[in-house]
């Protein structure tokens, strides 16, 4: 499977076989076999047996709110995350580099500190929470809190996608694009946006397949309660909890397929308005 | 497949945005986009962490030195360092290996190899959690072997440590290798036609070039080793004082109510991503002044 | 030492980089690979240094086999298109490299690495810049500290990439004049790289003319400029006119030939000087230069490019849209259809 390329063989450089050969062997064992492990006991149940543990309504509420929750804060991420990678590129203002260096806070933060923090705030008697309680919206324990939590999760990822894309933009395409006599709006949304366009696809779906899967931040915002605020990762802990091996790999394979679907379908997306960019 | 994680960025020197009127918005709509994107990170990124300090130090500085010098918050200060001791130098003594095989040589399935290294990072952490309970838990595939020979791996530190090092995988490999490729194989092959053997090549040229790279990949790596929550749960099984990492025994303070020695222990996590977060900053500072001596370096007509 | 190249092949993927290559050169020589790019003459120069490995043949240093030696082993001063500067490393510390790796039983002492850094830095005449890093120096110097750190190991062979590849018009026409004066003092067989004809015929004992991964031709600048072995080097090696014609020649008489000349061989007149002169109108001329250039078309469409001397251009009052007669005064290469 890795051979040497014969068409750019370099072999000049000592230490490939050395080097290639440790790869494919710490890459295996740390992650290769204990992921197949997840397939394989999978398999040992019948498809009755899987279809029965996938589509049994407690489970199918918990992938329904996962991948529910994961959408929406992708969105909002995609929208925000746009704008301040614009602003952050685009402009100069006091501060800035605190605030650039900030957007990837939610990347080095445990995510159980992200957690609590997040699930104080927005609690009934929390900084924000009690002004939500005033006007009847309840965040933490529902739905809302667990997008909250998953927006903070999935925050960098569309802004340092799209950010180095933004400053590499040469300025002369929107120069050239004014001097043509487009307005700003024009030059945006015909000119600079189908640029973006693959970027803003691959941060959206990287924010996206890291929310599915998010554990500490959403835990303790999200109530737990089933079939309404469990969402699928805890779903696995509790059937784990119980023993229950065969129904935590086959709720696991469905969360791990799903997500590797999206990531190569958006792959595919990106490919194709790339190539309609000539960027490919 | 994972592209958007904070990395360097490589960039061309002399991009730094031309200003010209024909760029720009007009003051108002600026300022007002400007507004949104700080009032939206503010409501995100400064309220968190605000809250995780002042929760902390609500009960005093006193309660606070209390609540992280407590034995189990020792011990679990003692487990995560542990962990972190063994998984980020394994991690990048991987990393050297997979950017020296990926971005010096060109083989056949470079790109299915990229896309399996970077897999840990969209594996939810519970599934990463979750293989280790499959491979060695009591009803796993050498659970039995291991209960025999009295060797425990779940619920056991090993196992913290392997999931560890299972998340923290690609992290050190994915700051190398863009870096390596950026920089080429002229000086390497330079230095052997000079004469010097492999070993004394990385030695003196590839590792001083890399090491902007290596240090953020250390420490990125050390940060995520130290608070991942999510696969070290799955199989630590919460003993506390023995198999307690902090982040874990922050869960627990949290969910006994004790709010303000949660967010104690909290804080030291959230001072450790700042602390992450500014040596990000300075190594890319650092990093680009070497970019663009490496762009003068390396020719006008390149 | 000298180098033998024999039967040399390399392939990339389906691409043959090098085709059979046979080459010798000579002790002390300054030879150039001439050709466009792709045409396989740093594939070349790579192999000979070990950087790369053939897939059949081999290549001899004075007489021996060097497959049998590493790259590391093949006391090869290696020249890089873009200098390969240690970038983290003072200049003194890139010339001293070489040195400095050697395993400890013939690594020389501190005090003598210094010496003979100071002593190739006065030889490369930038005695000054010892203490400073490449990206403090100019292209220029840059290239000449590239060949002081090749030469501290005492190569007994020297190859150069494209050594004046990534300078500016006038520092590398200086460095082309400096790099001969320099070869004729140390006299180490050298190799280089180059796509620029202007270039190999400056400075080159000898010229390689490479075309597809194949030898077009092995001669003295003076022989491949004068007397081309293919159209390919006739026309690499500078501009020339095609002219379809009947030959004269008794011998081969009445096949249809074609004729190459060289633009300055071509004189031009008023009136029909033989058989040979061709009526064409001159559609533009620049006068600026050591010669006068100038376009010339004839009634059936060819164009035709004519070098003349200033005294002639003036002697002759030429002027845009005149009707000459252009004859060819030498051969430089013809073609005929068998």
């Amino acid at each position: 499977m890795f051979a040497l390329n014969t068409k750019l063989k370099r072999r000049t450089l000592p230490g490939f076989r050395l080097s290639l050969g440790y790869t494919i062997l710490y890459l295996s064992l740390i992650v290769l076999i204990p992921l197949s492990m997840l397939f394989i006991k999978a398999s040992t149940l019948s498809f009755a047996q899987f279809w029965d543990i996938v589509s049994a309504p407690r489970t199918m509420a918990a992938y329904r709110l996962s991948f529910g929750t994961a959408l929406i804060s992708a969105s909002i991420n995609a929208v925000f995350g746009f704008l301040v990678a614009w602003v952050l590129a685009r402009y100069s203002f006091p501060g800035k580099r605190i605030i650039d260096a900030l957007v990837d806070f939610p990347f080095a933060l445990p995510t159980a500190v992200a957690g609590i923090a997040l699930t104080s705030i927005y609690s009934p008697n929390g900084w924000v929470g009690q002004y939500l309680a005033q006007i009847g919206i309840k965040a933490a324990y529902t739905p809302l809190g667990i997008v909250i939590a998953l927006t903070f999760i999935g925050l960098p990822f569309v802004v340092r996608t799209i950010e180095p894309v933004l400053q590499d933009l040469d300025p002369e395409i929107e120069e050239a694009a004014a001097c043509l006599g487009a307005n700003r709006w024009l030059t945006f949304s015909k000119v600079i946006f189908p640029i973006l366009l693959p970027s803003l696809l691959t941060g959206f779906t990287l924010s996206f397949a890291r929310a599915v899967g998010e554990y500490g931040s959403v835990i303790f915002i999200a109530g737990n309660m089933p079939g309404k605020t469990e969402i699928a990762p805890l779903l696995i802990i509790t059937k784990l909890e119980q023993y229950d091996y065969q129904g935590a790999a086959a709720i696991a394979v469905v969360m791990l397929l799903v997500s590797l679907l999206i990531l190569i379908a958006t792959n595919f997306l990106q490919w194709i308005s790339a190539k309609r960019i000539g960027m490919s | 497949m994972v592209g958007g994680l904070p990395s360097f960025k490589i960039r061309p020197i002399a991009q730094q945005s031309r200003s010209s009127h024909l760029r720009t918005e007009s003051g108002v709509i600026k300022w007002i986009l400007i507004g949104v994107a700080l009032l939206y990170l503010g409501i995100f990124l400064i309220l968190p962490l605000a809250c995780i300090f002042t929760t902390a130090f609500s009960k005093g500085i006193v309660a606070y030195t209390q609540a992280i010098t407590e034995p189990d918050a020792l011990a679990a200060i003692r487990l995560t360092l542990l962990t972190a001791l063994i998984a980020v130098p394994l991690n990048v003594i991987f990393g050297i290996a997979a950017s020296w095989a990926i971005a010096k040589f060109d083989f056949i399935g470079k790109n299915f190899l990229l896309t399996l290294i970077d897999l840990p990072l969209s594996v939810s952490p519970v599934i990463s959690g979750l293989i280790f309970v499959l491979l060695f838990g009591a009803q796993g595939t050498f659970g039995p072997w291991l209960i025999e020979h009295g060797i425990k791996i779940i619920f056991a530190p090993p196992a913290i440590i392997l999931a560890t090092i299972f998340v923290t995988f690609p992290l050190v490999a994915r700051e190398l290798i863009p870096i390596m490729k950026a920089q080429g194989n002229d000086e390497e092959e330079a230095a052997i036609t000079l004469g010097a053997s492999g070993f004394k090549t990385f030695m003196l040229v590839t590792l001083p070039n890399i090491k902007w790279g290596l240090l953020y990949g250390v420490i990125l790596c050390n940060a995520r080793a130290m608070g991942e929550f999510g696969a070290v749960s799955v199989v630590s099984g919460h003993i506390r004082g023995l198999t307690n990492t902090l982040p874990l025994h922050i869960e627990i303070l949290y969910n006994e109510y004790h709010f303000s020695a949660a967010f104690a222990a909290a804080s030291l996590l959230a001072l450790l991503a700042i602390v992450t977060l500014i040596a990000k900053s300075i190594i890319e500072s650092g990093m680009h002044r070497e970019i663009e001596a490496t762009q003068i370096t390396s020719g006008e007509k390149r | 030492m000298s180098i033998e190249v024999k039967n040399l092949t390399k392939i990339f993927g389906n691409f043959k980089a090098i085709d059979n290559i046979n080459l010798k050169v000579e002790t002390g020589e300054l030879v150039a690979l001439l050709g466009p790019s792709g045409s396989g003459k740093t594939t070349l120069l790579r192999i000979i240094a070990g950087l790369e490995t053939a897939d059949e043949g081999n290549i001899l240093f004075s007489g021996e086999d060097a497959r049998e030696r590493k790259t590391k082993d093949r006391n090869v001063g290696f020249v890089f298109q873009h200098y390969a500067l240690f970038r983290h490393m003072t200049v003194f510390d890139n010339i001293a490299f070489g040195l400095r790796v050697k395993p400890k039983k013939i690594r020389p002492s501190e005090d003598h690495i210094g010496r003979r850094v100071r002593e190739l830095l006065k030889l490369v005449q930038l005695e000054w810049v010892e203490k400073r890093y490449p990206w403090q120096l100019s292209g220029g110097q840059r290239q000449r500290i590239a060949l002081a750190r090749a030469l501290a190991v005492e190569p007994k062979v020297l190859l150069l990439d494209e050594p004046f590849g990534s300078l500016d018009a006038q520092v590398r026409k200086e460095l082309r004049q400096w790099l001969r004066r320099f070869h004729d003092d140390l006299h180490i067989t050298s190799l280089f790289v180059t796509h620029d004809q202007e270039e190999a015929l400056e400075v080159a004992d000898k010229i390689v003319v490479m075309n597809s991964g194949k030898i077009e031709q092995i001669g003295t600048p003076e022989e491949v400029y004068h007397k081309p072995a293919s159209v390919f080097v006739l026309n690499f090696l500078g501009n020339v006119n095609l002219f379809h014609s009947r030959t004269e020649a008794a011998t081969i008489s009445s096949k249809a030939a074609k004729l190459y000349v060289r633009p300055h061989q071509l004189g031009v007149s008023r009136l029909p000087v033989d058989g040979n002169s061709v009526k064409v109108v001159l559609t533009f001329i620049n006068p600026a230069g050591s010669s006068v250039k100038m376009d010339a078309k004839s009634s059936d469409g060819n164009v035709f490019q004519v070098e003349i001397s200033q005294e002639e251009y003036k002697a002759l009052k030429l002027i845009k849209n005149d009707e000459v007669f252009l004859t060819p005064k030498n051969i430089t290469y013809s073609e005929y259809e068998i």
